[in-house]
């Protein structure tokens, strides 16, 4: 598990390397000069469903493995070699965090990279068997795009509804995957716009019983909850749990019928600070999940009650222990996420006034909730109880004030 | 903003009935629902506002606006047009 100075070891016990530098505080960047208002406290990060903050253990194995990985690693000369050993070390310590076997795993260049591989493989794999594409209607978009591109070349796919909370129909997913024709089906671990969790286990049994392989993304549950079961595919990004920016997890179970050729190699030094800060993050999984869970639950009940004519959606139990999201009925979102940012807090919105396409988000769609006016807050390692007092103490007076410009007091 | 009426006031050529007809095409949602929520309590109890709204985010906050409120979503009509009738 170990390289050099590189550590892929657990969370806590860094190699003791006197040149090591101590990251700054992810949660406190230096602000632009003059922005956000100088009168604002310290810049609070919400959107680590983006992009967690580099995990520590991300950054030490990165600075080392730049010294020893940056060589390719499918050649044969002694640098080359060194990259190997580096990237097989990666790779089999992230695959024994998923429970799959090294050669079921692979690094890509990114978690929408994975999920464009991972449809395309499953189809192409499957064609014999047919043509149709079934997937939840709040997948990502990287999912939806590929399926997009799927019926653009001839073949179908389709959509299976949510109900007001973001979960998928069961019924209606079992139906479909039912149907004669079907190459193979995706369901995603957890909802990255509302944290809703999905009933994977149960869909996994739906697919097994018609033979359908099942592809679950788990970017927004990988090293936060325990990975789920029964999936033939399954697909991550590293920048979710804290790894770098850039690096994505594809991991194809043995047997399944996966047709995908996969050029180039993912940045040696990059897969290394995926897979430790992985191991990290699953380390860290419990108690961060104990620490964060009543924090969202606390945002959740404050903003339902401190802010009038708000709807706040997602499953309130059934969730990631770092996400919550709420829709402020006539607020415009783009407003609202420049005055928080204004107060120093990065969230994210699903209203379409934030896309470049003026589209709102398909998963607040799919939902049937208010899609302007929304914000998504996303807690991290790095993100302190006051973080979140501040937050709630901000919020009300931000909504108030949009709302007193816009006229829409009193409606 | 593209709209010759962003007042949100009532189109002159309503159709039959008691339905009135409130054209907020070219608004950005929210504008769309701040002039639904603006310009239904002026209408009786059980009559039907016709909305038209070419925002994308229109057909989804319209009818999540008469969840929201009470009120009751009868549904679109056409493309861009969304029927609420109030109820309270």
């Amino acid at each position: 598990m170990r390289k050099g100075n590189v550590h892929l070891g657990r969370a806590g016990h860094p190699p003791s390397d006197a040149s090591h530098v101590d990251p700054a505080p992810a949660h406190a960047p230096s602000p632009a000069p003059g922005y956000p208002d100088a009168a604002s406290p310290a810049p609070v990060y919400l959107d680590a469903a983006s992009a967690a903050p580099l995990h520590p253990v991300a950054r030490e194995a990165l600075l080392a493995s730049l010294d020893d990985g940056w060589a390719d690693p499918a050649k044969l000369y002694t640098q080359a070699r060194q990259a190997r050993q580096l990237l097989d070390a990666a790779t089999e310590a992230a695959a024994a965090v998923i429970g799959v076997r090294p050669d079921e795993l692979r690094f890509t260049c990114g978690g929408a990279q994975a999920c464009e591989h991972a449809v395309a493989g499953l189809l192409r794999g499957r064609r014999r068997a047919g043509d149709l594409f079934v997937h939840s209607a709040v997948e990502h978009s990287a999912v939806l795009l590929a399926a997009q591109r799927h019926v653009t070349a001839g073949g179908r796919a389709e959509p299976v509804p949510v109900d007001r909370l973001g979960r998928v129909d069961l019924d209606a997913f079992t139906a479909a995957v039912g149907q004669s024709g079907v190459a193979a089906a995706a369901l995603m671990s957890a909802n990255h716009e509302v944290g809703t969790v999905q009933p994977v286990a149960a869909a996994a049994r739906a697919c097994a019983e018609r033979g359908v392989p099942l592809l679950v993304d788990a970017a927004q549950s990988l090293g936060r909850m325990p990975v789920p079961e029964g999936w033939s595919v399954l697909v991550a990004s590293a920048r979710k749990w804290g790894g770098p920016a850039g690096v994505g997890l594809l991991a194809v179970r043995t047997g399944t019928r996966f047709d995908a050729e996969l050029s180039g190699t993912v940045p040696v030094p990059l897969a290394v600070a995926a897979a430790a800060s992985l191991r990290a993050a699953v380390d860290e999984s419990a108690a961060l999940d104990a620490r964060l869970r009543p924090l969202v639950d606390r945002i959740r009940r404050v903003v339902a009650t401190s802010v009038p004519d708000v709807e706040v959606v997602g499953d309130p139990t059934d969730r990631l222990p770092n996400l919550v999201t709420f829709s402020c009925l006539y607020v415009d979102g783009e407003a609202l996420l420049h005055a928080l940012n204004r107060r120093g807090f990065a969230v994210s919105s699903g209203s379409s006034c934030t896309s470049s396409t003026w589209d709102p988000s398909h998963v607040l769609v799919a939902m049937g909730v208010l899609s302007h006016g929304n914000v998504r807050v996303s807690l991290h390692r790095d993100t302190r109880e006051s973080d979140v007092d501040r937050f709630l103490a901000e919020l009300p007076g931000i909504v108030a004030d949009l709302r007193q410009e816009a006229g829409v007091t009193a409606l | 903003m593209t709209s010759t009426r962003t007042d949100g006031g009532c189109a002159d050529d309503a159709p039959t009935g008691d339905v009135e007809i409130l054209d907020c095409r070219g608004q950005r949602c929210p504008l769309p629902v701040i002039a639904l929520a603006r310009r239904l309590p002026h209408r009786p109890v059980g009559s039907v506002l016709r909305v038209l709204a070419d925002d994308p985010a229109a057909a989804n906050d319209i009818p999540a606006w008469c969840r929201m409120r009470d009120q009751e979503f009868l549904g679109s009509p056409a493309d861009d047009s969304f029927d609420v009738r109030r109820r309270q």
